[in-house]
């Protein structure tokens, strides 16, 4: 990874103290030792007997479903909340309408409302039995509780406002100039979405997109709770993780576990990849 | 100001001006913003209101009883404790942390911005067992933390650890190095112009992050599974206890912790709306 | 007439951007909206051009109604004053953007894109990105891209206001002879008088909301209709409680008849004219003349002068009633 000379626009030059350097050890060390040390521990135990434990974990049925209802899961959840969000950064930085700024910190609420506490809500309100809607959603024919509705619900839920974090500083920073004019020049709304306002958010769309789905396919308490944990049916693969070490199957866990931590840390890495060149672009 | 109904309106939209071009709705936007409102109603704020409706049906008697359950009550005492010393780590180095990835300048410092964001991104479970691996039982340097309340630190320690960062980072980077080296000039040391100068314009950003970390830490569950144990009375955080009132058919007793939880959440929120209005403000 | 501005009011709030406006603006001619910022010239170029709606009134262009049509519909050209350029498109592509929303054939967009970027001398930076572009050649990029679609009227929203003094001094001129070229009906917004001045064939004063005059640049000039447009075109200072340019007061060292006396209390010379500041009985008068003149009178700090406005020099009761000149 290339590392800049100097701080972008700013090459002062300044006298580094002996101070520099016991912070940047500190902060190294830390880091290493909370972070960086054990997280490459679950790759050493993954490929401590070789890709063996990697082919045993793949040949198991219970992991190969939950992997695949993990990915099914967090794509509908993620596809759901671009769309919203999309929508719902428009409305809130285009548009004034009462109860905007209510809305718009509400939208955060999610971030720091706990796992299990959403788990909980849900099946209040959708449980099959003394939920609010749930009785009524059954008798159709619809079973959101121990079911993908309610997963997909769940994951779509802690992930919610990444997409419009990510996007309402940059719709703001862009301002409707553009859009504007794009319209004096006879665009209409679809037309000025696709051509002018799409380009302008490209980055960090994508950004507020693959944060997203690192969250909903780590997603655990939540799910955990919605899902009724049903090995074969509705487990997924953080669920099985949780169920394979604690049936002394530590292999497999550590081997699952590390095919989440490579997937949400290439996400990471894109994402930091994608970073400085949205800014530049600005 | 004399306020009735038209200019209270006529008011908001004087705001248009300022505001860059945004517009009152139209009839497309206005369908948008319904469809919108609904979806985030069935998702998450019915389900909400329907936790505090729940936990009100027992009213205040039972809400007090579940509450003051000695096991629950020591979960509470065990969260909010841990949140509140985690929280206060990260303020210093998160600080610290930010500090270095912004002044300091030196090779794989792109790594560690990559670090950072891992626990952010990082599923819980595989987190916790993460941890595990290097402070559990077979831990190569010795170190074994799991089943005791030094394990719940460490994992809201883990789970944390952007937030202060990510808050901090980019005031630090915003910050006119001018006002520094015009303190300097007038004679303050670096000391006095870190205190003097640097925190107060970081203060805001260290409080959003403090908060961040807190409703973060409070609410944590997946990261601790495998790690604490759940030992009733010893490592038991606030969310085990509802998973717990929930399997066991008590769903009052689980909406009545999940009410308290959200209310932290929801005094976050409103904290660090009033904390980015003032930064708003100053300019 | 090319655009009918009919009673058009536009409230913010408390705030009353228009208030009543009505105006002509006509065919093929360069007109000026001049007025101190927040005066609502902007508002009305913007209601013009559809992007912001009056609260009452109509408009018309070329004899069409277009109070109630969209900006997609008005086929005007809109210029802003920080450039909007689509910055994720090529210098070539913004032009040709009107082009390809109204599903032009591929050749004739190419030959158009290629006619307006040679007009504009932006030929070699067509496949440029705006953002490696200076600020006036962005400006000429969206002048550009305006004109692709063969608008009907052109508005310029402060169209200079974000270049420094030289680029704007440059594209002030480019833009008059641009206009003999073309002459499409053009409105834009200025609050520097100078540029109104120097460039506009028609000049509508515009403050707080209302039309303070219209007129040629040598109406508003020499006829002021009151005491703003007079003191917003040019200096001005008081003379027995009538307002007057500071030039066209006549200055002697004896009594002519009809002046007023005061003792010059101050005098700078800035290049080749002399300011002087002099004190009458009742108020503090400035006065220009050149620096010839101020040797042939040989004032100096302490000198008695007698003042007067010259022959045919425009003056102006501050109540707003137009003085005959004396």
């Amino acid at each position: 990874m290339g590392e800049p000379v100097a701080a972008p626009g700013r090459s002062r030059s300044r006298r580094r103290g002996p101070l520099t350097y016991v912070f940047r050890l500190l902060v190294i060390t830390y880091l290493v030792l909370l972070v960086a040390w054990p997280v490459s521990l679950v790759a050493k135990e993954t490929f401590a007997n070789g890709l063996e434990s990697l082919r045993t974990t793949l040949s198991d049925p219970s992991v190969t479903f939950a992997l695949k209802l993990t990915v099914i899961i967090a794509v509908q959840a993620v596809v759901i909340n671009t769309v919203f969000g999309v929508g719902m950064s428009l409305l809130l930085v285009r548009y004034r309408f009462p109860g905007r700024r209510l809305l718009s910190a509400l939208i955060d609420l999610p971030l720091s409302v706990s796992p299990v506490v959403v788990g909980l809500a849900l099946v209040l309100v959708y449980g099959g039995r003394g939920g609010w809607f749930g009785p009524t959603l059954e008798d159709h024919g619809f079973q959101v509780i121990f079911a993908t509705p309610g997963m997909v619900m769940a994951t779509a839920f802690v992930s919610l406002p990444l997409v419009i974090r990510e996007l309402v500083p940059v719709l703001e920073e862009v301002g409707t100039d553009q859009e504007q004019a794009a319209k004096s020049l006879g665009a209409n709304a679809v037309q000025t979405f696709r051509r002018i306002t799409l380009p302008a958010i490209k980055w960090a769309l994508v950004y507020g997109v693959v944060l997203s789905l690192a969250r909903s396919l780590g997603e655990f308490g939540a799910v955990k709770i919605v899902s009724g944990n049903f090995e074969g049916q509705t487990q997924t693969a953080t669920l099985s993780v949780e169920q394979k070490y604690q049936d002394f199957q530590q292999a497999t866990a550590y081997a699952t576990s590390f095919l989440l931590a490579s997937v949400s840390v290439a996400c990471i890495v894109v994402v930091s990849l994608l970073r400085p060149r949205t800014e530049e672009k600005r | 100001m004399v306020e009735t109904v038209a200019p209270s309106q006529a008011a908001r939209r004087h705001r248009r001006i300022r505001s860059g071009g945004a517009t009152g709705l139209s009839a497309s936007s206005g369908i948008g913003l319904g469809v919108a409102v609904i979806w985030f109603s069935v998702l998450a704020l019915i389900p909400l209101i329907a936790v505090l409706v729940e936990t009100s049906t027992g009213g205040w008697s039972a809400f007090w009883a579940t509450l003051t359950d000695v096991q629950t009550a020591a979960a509470i005492r065990l969260t909010i404790t841990q949140a509140l010393l985690v929280t206060g780590v990260n303020v210093v180095m998160g600080t610290l942390i930010a500090w270095v990835l912004v002044r300091d300048h030196f090779f794989g410092k792109r790594a560690l911005e990559v670090i950072i964001d891992i626990p952010f991104a990082l599923p819980t479970i595989v987190a916790g067992l993460v941890l595990l691996s290097l402070y559990g039982p077979r831990s190569p340097v010795g170190v074994n933390v799991a089943n005791t309340r030094a394990a719940v630190f460490m994992a809201f320690l883990f789970v944390t650890l952007p937030f202060v960062v990510r808050t901090v980072q980019p005031v630090l980077a915003e910050l006119d190095r001018d006002v520094e080296e015009a303190a300097a000039s007038l004679g303050a040391s670096r000391p006095v112009i870190f205190r003097r100068v640097i925190l107060p314009a970081l203060f805001p950003a260290i409080c959003a992050g403090a908060a961040l970390s807190f409703a973060r830490a409070i609410s944590e569950y997946g990261s601790l599974v495998l790690l604490s144990g759940n030992l009733p009375l010893r490592t038991e955080v606030t969310s085990v206890r509802i998973l717990t009132y929930l399997e066991n058919g008590n769903t009052a007793s689980a909406a009545a912790v999940a009410t308290v939880l959200l209310g932290v959440s929801l005094l976050v929120i409103v904290a660090l709306d009033l904390v980015q209005r003032r930064v708003a403000r100053r300019g | 007439m090319s655009i009918e501005v009919t009673g058009v009011g536009k409230r913010f709030g408390d705030f009353v951007a228009l208030d009543d406006v009505s105006v002509s603006i006509p065919t093929g001619q360069l007109t000026a909206l001049l007025g101190p910022s927040g005066g609502g010239k902007s508002t009305l170029l913007r209601i013009i051009a559809g992007l912001e709606d009056a609260d009452t009134g109509r408009i018309e262009i070329e004899g069409r109604d277009a109070t109630d049509l969209s900006p997609q519909k008005r086929n005007v050209g809109f210029v802003f004053q920080h450039y909007a350029a689509f910055k994720h498109l090529s210098v070539a592509r913004n032009v040709a953007f009107g082009l390809e929303i109204r599903k032009r054939p591929k050749d004739e967009i190419k030959a158009r894109v290629h006619e307006l970027l040679e007009l504009v001398h932006l030929e070699q930076f067509a496949d440029r990105r705006p953002g490696q572009l200076s600020g006036g050649q962005r400006q000429r990029m969206a002048l550009a891209r305006a004109l692709a679609v063969k608008p009907t009227v052109l508005l310029l929203d402060e169209p200079f206001g974000a270049l420094d003094a030289k680029v704007r001094k440059e594209l002030r001129d480019w833009l008059r002879r641009l206009h003999d070229e073309i002459p499409v009906t053009t409105v834009f917004v200025t609050h520097d008088q100078e540029e109104a001045l120097e460039v506009a064939d028609e000049i509508v004063v515009i403050n707080e909301g209302r039309i303070e005059q219209v007129g040629t640049p040598d109406q508003l000039y020499d006829e002021p209709a009151n005491d703003f447009v007079m003191s917003f075109l040019g200096p001005v200072t008081s003379l027995g409680g009538v307002s007057v340019r500071p030039h066209d007061l006549e200055i002697s060292t004896e009594d002519p008849g009809g002046g007023v006396a005061g003792t010059v209390v101050r005098s700078v010379r800035v290049g080749f004219e002399v300011r002087l500041e002099v004190r009458t009985s009742t108020e503090s008068v400035q006065a220009v003349l050149t620096r010839t003149e101020a040797r042939g009178l040989g004032v100096v700090d302490g000198t008695t002068v007698w003042l007067r406005p010259m022959l045919g020099a425009p003056t102006v009761r501050p109540t707003g009633l137009l003085v005959p000149a004396v």
